[in-house]
């Protein structure tokens, strides 16, 4: 992993004003992951979507970190069960017109 | 634009307190916020009526003016000094509210996102903008092959790359193509997804074509050479002697090509269907009475 994908924590908290304590939450929910270096905390940026997400989640819709936990985890069935569906359809229209 | 109840919208009476609407508009926010609903546009529409309408009624100075004047809330001080007017000219003016009519919610939601208001909390984050869903509807025969494509988002010209093989249904991202970003947060991203028509003789499932030709009898039985349809040309097929009806063969890598990977093809299922000959002379049922008797 490349330096310049880690972001410090210290950083990202200031550019979101978010507390620190939010960041490490997230990683004890184990919904981000964090990377150590030197004692620092670093978050890799393919991560920043989602912590922005978690971060709206939490502050604008008052979710606590189990309901974030819970949704998550809802979300990633929700996209699996469509991508059947799509499989599906597209398995379906195969049979319909013949 | 038709007249927008917000009491409605978030499902209170019009005598709510204040700790009522609010909880009303969490509920609802929870309930269709884009993060929750991702690539639900109606969720998204639905999202911008909810916050608009807590705009208004959260805030007593707002609500105090939509309640007295409905839909011409916005323009309340135009409208009084109008009717003022009125009364000084001493004359009835039946004019059109035109000039008053309610705006798109849109302007609402830009206020929401543009950094004038950082939502509910008050914060001031830089937030990625709203991520963007489109439709692009394309032929079979436009997939068959990887190839670029401009299409226009929001008055603006994106090209872009649509791979060989791309599955109905698909989505792909285009980043930074979506909605500007908020308090000089990144922009959000353009999701495109695709609606392949199949008007071709091939039925797919992903890589893999099928169809169905016509074999006479005789070549069935006997045995002989077919040039066949595939996607993208012709083929001669060895048709064994004693085939059946609904024999199928397979045309390795004469499918369609595998998704994001070069170069790689599915497969071409053929189908046979038999075709008894019509219109028998007599000639020929004497003939093929002829074989059936040698055959019992």
């Amino acid at each position: 992993m490349e330096n310049r994908d880690l972001i410090p924590v210290k950083l990202i908290c200031k550019h979101y004003k978010i507390p620190s304590s939010f960041i490490n939450t997230l990683q004890e929910f184990q919904l981000i992951e964090l990377t150590i270096k030197k004692d620092d905390f670093f978050i890799h940026r393919t991560q920043l979507k989602e912590v922005e997400k978690m971060a709206r989640l939490h502050y604008d819709l008052e979710i606590n970190m189990e309901g974030i936990d819970a949704i998550y985890n809802l979300l990633e069935q929700v996209e699996n069960l469509k991508q059947e569906i799509r499989t599906l359809n597209n398995r379906l229209r195969l049979y319909e017109d013949f | 634009m038709a007249f927008i109840d917000y009491y409605k919208i978030l499902g209170v009476p019009k005598n709510a307190s204040e700790s009522d609407i609010k909880k009303a508009y969490r509920k609802l926010a929870r309930k269709y916020h884009p993060d929750l609903n991702p690539n639900d546009s109606v969720a998204e529409k639905k999202f911008k009526e909810i916050n608009e309408a807590n705009e208004v009624l959260s805030d007593p100075e707002n609500r105090k003016k939509y309640d007295q004047y409905g839909e011409h809330w916005k323009h309340a001080e135009e409208y009084e000094k109008a009717k003022q007017q009125q009364s000084q000219h001493q004359r009835s003016y039946q004019g059109s509210s035109g000039g008053y009519s309610a705006k798109d919610f849109s302007d609402f939601f830009e206020n929401m996102f543009s950094g004038a208001s950082a939502g509910a909390s008050g914060r001031q984050v830089k937030f990625r903008g709203q991520d963007f869903n489109a439709e692009l509807q394309l032929d079979l025969k436009d997939v068959f092959t990887t190839h670029k494509r401009t299409l226009t988002v929001n008055n603006k010209n994106i090209r872009i790359t649509i791979p060989a093989g791309v599955e109905n249904g698909q989505i792909i991202k285009i980043k930074g193509h979506g909605g500007k970003g908020i308090n000089g947060g990144p922009n959000g991203d353009l999701y495109i997804q695709f609606s392949i028509v199949n008007h071709s003789k091939f039925k797919r499932d992903k890589a893999d074509l099928y169809t169905t030709v016509d074999l006479d009898i005789y070549k069935a039985m006997l045995g002989g050479e077919l040039t066949v349809d595939t996607f993208d040309g012709q083929v001669k097929l060895n048709i064994k002697p004693e085939t059946q009806n609904g024999a199928t063969v397979k045309l390795k890598g004469k499918g369609f090509p595998v998704y994001k990977k070069e170069g790689q093809f599915g497969d071409l299922f053929i189908t046979y269907q038999l075709k008894i000959p019509t219109n028998l002379s007599n000639t020929e049922k004497d003939l093929i009475k002829q074989l059936q008797t040698q055959r019992r």
